[in-house]
């Protein structure tokens, strides 16, 4: 390992290749992994719920891209097709968008990054496994037993009368919205509490801050979802009529109780991928953050402004002229500290040592898509052109590049960054750096052609569709094959890689980043002995002197 | 140059003058994307290349940022930005300030049809008929959940929102066909509910919508089962349909009382209920008796009267409603009105002062 | 069990534990202040679109009731400050009495809730389309009951689940649990009983008084 003489875990030559008393297999059987308080069971456990979330999520995408192959109707009824998009859409957002990276990555390697034994309230930490199971068997119980067709945002009036069952999901979703928040209060506890002797908050990992962030707005935002589904659930069930205009109610006052939740949701969603991306670019390129102020600053930058922004998506809804006006020009705020990240981002290789790995091409496959992503959020919140898009595939193009092009690709390079770390082996380089060119080019031939869709007056959430949006369409149910496969390669590598990888040894990529400062896989306690932080992370500055890498 | 890159960006065609801003403000910002994203992949790429890895023990140099570099990476985005915003919302003011001269037509969006209706008549389903070149006004409603007016032309949208209007407006530069479509997800027929805005020349527009006015039937009737005119009146209509439907074979409407209760003095009234309870027969209770009518019965009368629903067509409905509603003993004055009485809310005193 | 005793193995101490309890503790309780914000949100935009409604609807509510509740509320406060003051001193016994005196008071809250309710179910208050109460149609009304039933409902429920909370901590209390000067559970329960009453005295203007 490339640590300094400094530091204590045990020198390159006493350290085993592979730890063989771990977290894993210090003890044994089903009990001890669903009665565990260990945040890396924990994580293991979230990595294990989201891939099947996952794994759903994308099932009922590819049906909905057969369904759109051709203009009228292909293999379902209509619907069938809008209970299917309501799955898809909530599937993804709170089964695997949400809980994802803070519940895998950030479970696991919080404590370890800041040199702790385990989260604030572990057994808080496992009550919120418990909830995100209960909330999704609620709420998949309600998908199948006829399951909701409102779309994931359960527009009033259409939510509080439609036929379909709505309540079992907005009662799951609500019991979700607990295991948030129990995560996000975890985090900012631990991170206020748990620091080790040296890690101040001018030195703790880039993905300690965003981490931080993210869990500011998962406690804040998170309990106003809450009520609003809540008040859903009422109105369909006993027709209070909160959001009936014929009982006095109002339904646009829905779209502003639950944009107010999820315009920062979104920032849930991407903190967290831009958190790995930070540590990723530092490790890759072996250099110090080119800003750190900036990188840390900006991330509750982010989480506040974007508290503000909610009225984006109301700019065609019939609110004032003026509150299109104050949102917009608020919504241009909150794009400047993505800017910044994206330019200290990329001015970490000036000077940097840089080696292309499989996790290199997906922190590449962000930074490009989470500039398109982010420059079209932009141009949405440029009031007059949100017009022409708002509900048509522009939007849905929009957030895709965010969602899959920027987060996703960034919970694949956590993946493949620290599967070593997390399992003490390395996976087949060859096969990653062939699925991730497949992940990056079928997300190109997916997406694209959405957003010329878009352009071209295709509104969303549509079963058919008139015949001159056949062929964009064609294209992106293609590359959504290609995509599909992508994701499957990785799953059949990895998890070959568990019994046959090569061992990975403590720190296969020579990283600096505090996580790296134990064995592979961790012990149960995290530590052999505490570790001591003499330098901020990431400082590579003395790596001519003394020691041999574990070289990949 | 327009034209270059509306085709490459698969933009429709530029309905309107309007429409032609926004996409010039569009192409403005859509370069500036194309060409920051450029950059930055170049600079990676320049980056990686020349920074590849030599060694595993190369060192790397600890850099901070200056200034200058935080000033320009926060100030060149944000200009961009804000001049964005300074360019695109004064155009959505525009968007949201109809002319004074401009022709109203009124847009009822329901599932899973738009409807039209230019005060004075005619209505029509479907199919707007405009005159190219003069502003129209498009006052925007919804019998039911939330619709969009959209029409990718003219690059205008607007929700249509029960319980209140929404405005937009247009001005149609040549005459043609504009396909319009509902933008906001309504249930099973939301991808079909399509309709089209026909420009015509004005003069054609003129003669037409004069010969819609003069026939004797109503004009491009709704749906065949919608008989019910908006331009006549509602209280007329429902008289006739409550005929039609049987309604008096147990009604009376001169205070008798019948097999069913009577509809003089029927609306607003405390009704004791069968089961102690009361109800005020407003709209709701009334349109209810008629779908459901063993919910809530009167008390002293049988469970007797048929259900309507699915028979009767909610215009309908509400035309026999508004019927109801005159029936009222006071309504025959002798002497001219004197004006509207407030009735006083009860605990609210205007004249205190809170 | 002496203080040490309760650290967990990841705190350096006991005092690093006890903070982060606390702090813990203070963000749960700002995610129910945003809870019931969403309805206060409700409330503040139906007063605004039908004010004189909503005076005459909180007229029907009865005000010495509320007075009353909310003079019990505060002083079962008052006896669960009490009850940690105590448990602070290694006095279990008489912090579990002063806990099972804010039980009895927040019985007494649910009670005179329940006479408020029912009352207002045989006048015909009730929210929606149960409105029937045939001196106040104006719209707006039926309106008023619900934002008035979601909050006392939802207050209600947190009362219950306070006093769930507050009376594990009074029989652990009347045990000696808290006698060696490891109070924080106590603290922590009380904190939240304190959220309660809080709540409370923003509902009862907003209903009642104006």
């Amino acid at each position: 390992m490339s640590q300094s003489p400094a530091t204590t875990p045990p020198a390159p030559a006493e350290a085993p290749g592979y730890n063989p008393r771990n977290y894993l297999n210090a003890e044994s059987g089903v009990a001890s992994w669903l009665l565990t308080r260990d945040h890396k069971r924990i994580g293991i456990m979230y990595l294990v719920l989201t891939t099947v979330a996952f794994a759903l999520g994308g099932f009922f995408a590819m049906l909905l891209r057969l369904e759109l192959l051709t203009p009228g109707p292909t293999v379902m009824s209509a619907m069938s097709y809008n209970r299917m998009f309501t799955l898809h859409g909530v599937i993804m957002i709170f089964l695997f968008m949400i809980p994802a990276i803070p519940g895998v990555f950030g479970n696991f390697f919080l404590p370890l990054m800041i040199g702790a034994r385990d989260v604030a309230f572990p057994k808080l930490n496992l009550l919120s496994v418990y909830l995100y199971l209960v909330g999704a068997a609620i709420a998949l119980y309600g998908m199948v037993h006829g399951g909701a067709d409102t779309g994931w945002t359960f527009y009033t009036p259409y939510s509080t009368t439609t036929v379909t069952k709505v309540v079992p999901i907005l009662l799951g979703a609500f019991v979700l919205g607990f295991s948030s928040i129990v995560t996000g209060l975890n985090f900012i506890v631990t991170i206020h509490t748990l620091r080790a002797p040296g890690v101040g908050w001018m030195k703790m990992p880039l993905f300690v801050w965003s981490i931080y962030a993210t869990s500011i707005i998962q406690i804040l935002a998170t309990p106003v979802l809450g009520i609003t589904l809540l008040l859903v659930a009422f109105e369909h069930a006993f027709g209070f009529g909160v959001f009936d205009p014929a009982r006095g109610g109002d339904p646009i006052l829905f779209q502003h109780l639950f944009w107010f939740y999820s315009h920062p949701a979104v920032y849930i969603m991407v903190l967290p991928a831009m958190a790995v991306i930070s540590e990723a670019i530092q490790a890759a390129a072996r250099k110090n953050i080119f800003g750190y102020r900036a990188v840390a600053f900006s991330s509750l930058g982010i989480a506040f402004v974007g508290f503000f922004t909610w009225g984006h998506h109301l700019f065609t809804s019939g609110q004032s002229t003026l509150d299109a006006g104050i949102f917009g020009v608020l919504s241009m705020f909150v794009g400047i500290f993505t800017a910044i990240k994206v330019f200290n981002w990329t001015a970490t290789l000036y000077r940097g040592s840089v080696k292309f790995t499989t996790w290199f091409a997906y922190f590449c496959g962000f930074l490009f898509f989470l500039v398109f992503g982010g420059m079209t959020g932009i141009a949405l919140a440029t009031v007059a052109l949100d017009v022409h898009w708002q509900d048509t595939y522009f939007v849905v193009a929009h957030f895709h590049f965010i969602m899959v092009g920027s987060v996703i690709m960034a919970w694949l390079a956590a993946l493949h960054y620290w599967w070593p770390k997390m399992f003490g082996r390395m996976y087949s380089e060859g096969w990653g750096l062939v699925s991730s060119v497949l992940i990056i080019l079928g997300f190109n031939a997916t997406f694209i052609p959405q957003f010329l869709l878009g352009n071209y007056g295709m509104p969303r959430r549509y079963y058919s569709y008139p015949e001159r949006f056949w062929p964009l369409n064609v294209a992106s149910t293609a590359g959504a094959s290609l995509l599909a496969f992508g994701f499957l390669i990785i799953l059949v590598y990895l998890l070959v890689s568990l019994k046959h990888g090569r061992v990975a040894g403590p720190n296969p990529w020579g990283s600096r980043g505090y996580e790296w400062m134990t064995l592979s896989p961790p012990p149960p306690e995290n530590f052999l002995e505490q570790p001591t932080y003499p330098r901020p992370p990431h400082d590579y500055s003395d790596l001519g002197a003394a020691e041999v890498t574990h070289a990949t | 140059m327009n034209e270059l890159m509306r085709r490459i960006l698969f933009l429709p065609e530029q309905g309107s003058a309007y429409a032609r801003e926004v996409d010039h403000l569009h192409f403005f910002v859509i370069s500036v994307t194309m060409l920051s994203a450029a950059l930055v992949a170049m600079v990676a790429l320049a980056f990686f290349i020349k920074y590849r890895r030599r060694s595993e023990t190369q060192s790397t140099p600890h850099v901070e940022p200056r200034p200058i570099h935080e000033v320009l990476f926060i100030g060149i985005p944000l200009g961009f930005f804000l001049l964005w915003f300074a360019i695109g919302f004064p155009l959505f003011v525009k968007l949201q300030t109809p002319p004074k001269e401009a022709m109203d037509v009124y847009v009822q969006g329901k599932k899973w049809m738009w409807k039209f209706a230019y005060p004075g008549g005619p209505n029509g389903m479907d199919v707007l008929r405009v005159p190219a070149g003069r502003p129209v006004r498009l006052l925007i409603t919804s019998r039911d959940v939330i619709h969009s007016f959209y029409v990718p032309d003219f690059r205008i949208k607007q929700d249509a929102v029960p319980g209140r209007y929404t405005q937009t407006w247009f001005t149609a530069a040549a005459p043609g066909r504009h396909q319009v479509f509902c933008a906001e997800f309504c249930g099973l027929g939301h991808s079909a509910m399509l309709a089209e805005v026909i420009a015509m020349e004005p003069a054609e527009f003129d003669a037409w919508l004069a010969e819609a006015r003069r026939s004797s039937q109503p004009a491009a009737q709704d749906s065949p089962e919608d008989r019910v005119d908006p331009r006549a009146s509602l209280v007329e209509q429902g008289r006739a349909l409550s005929a039609e439907y049987g309604c008096f074979k147990c009604h009376t409407v001169d205070g008798t009382r019948h097999i069913g209760p009577t509809w003089l003095d029927l609306y607003r009234k405390q009704e004791p209920l069968k089961d102690g309870t009361t109800v005020v027969a407003e709209e709701a209770y009334l349109t209810e008796s008629m779908m459901d009518p063993a919910a809530r019965i009167v008390a002293g009368y049988q469970n007797v009267m048929p259900t309507y629903q699915g028979r009767i067509p909610g215009p309908e409905i509400a035309a026999i409603v508004e019927f109801i509603k005159v029936l009222r003993t006071d309504v025959v004055r002798a002497e001219p009105s004197k004006g509207p009485v407030y009735v006083p809310v009860p605990g609210y005193d205007p004249t205190r002062a809170r | 069990m002496r203080p040490e005793a309760y650290v967990a193995h990841h705190f350096p101490n006991l005092q690093q534990q006890e903070h982060a309890a606390r702090l813990g503790m203070w963000l749960f309780l700002a995610t129910e202040l945003l809870l019931f914000g969403g309805l206060f949100t409700v409330y503040s935009v139906y007063r605004f679109l039908f004010p004189e409604t909503f005076v005459a609807a909180s007229g029907l509510l009865d005000v010495k009731l509320g007075t009353l509740n909310t003079v019990v509320l505060i002083t079962s406060s008052l006896t669960a400050a009490l009850g940690h003051h105590l448990a602070q001193h290694g006095r279990g016994r008489a912090a579990a009495l002063a806990l099972a005196a804010t039980l009895v008071l927040a019985l007494g809250f649910l009670v005179v809730k329940a006479f408020e309710w029912t009352h207002d179910f045989h006048e015909g208050l009730l929210p929606g389309r149960y409105y029937s109460y045939r001196e106040l149609t104006t719209p707006g009304a039926p309106m008023f009951f619900v934002v008035y039933f979601l909050l006392t409902g939802l207050h209600g429920l947190h009362v219950i689940l306070g006093m769930c909370v507050l009376g594990v901590l009074m029989v652990l209390a009347w045990r000696g649990s808290y006698d060696h000067g490891y109070s924080t559970p106590i603290e922590l329960g009380v904190m939240y009983w304190h959220l309660v009453d809080l709540i409370w005295i923003f509902l009862y203007p907003l209903l009642y008084l104006i």
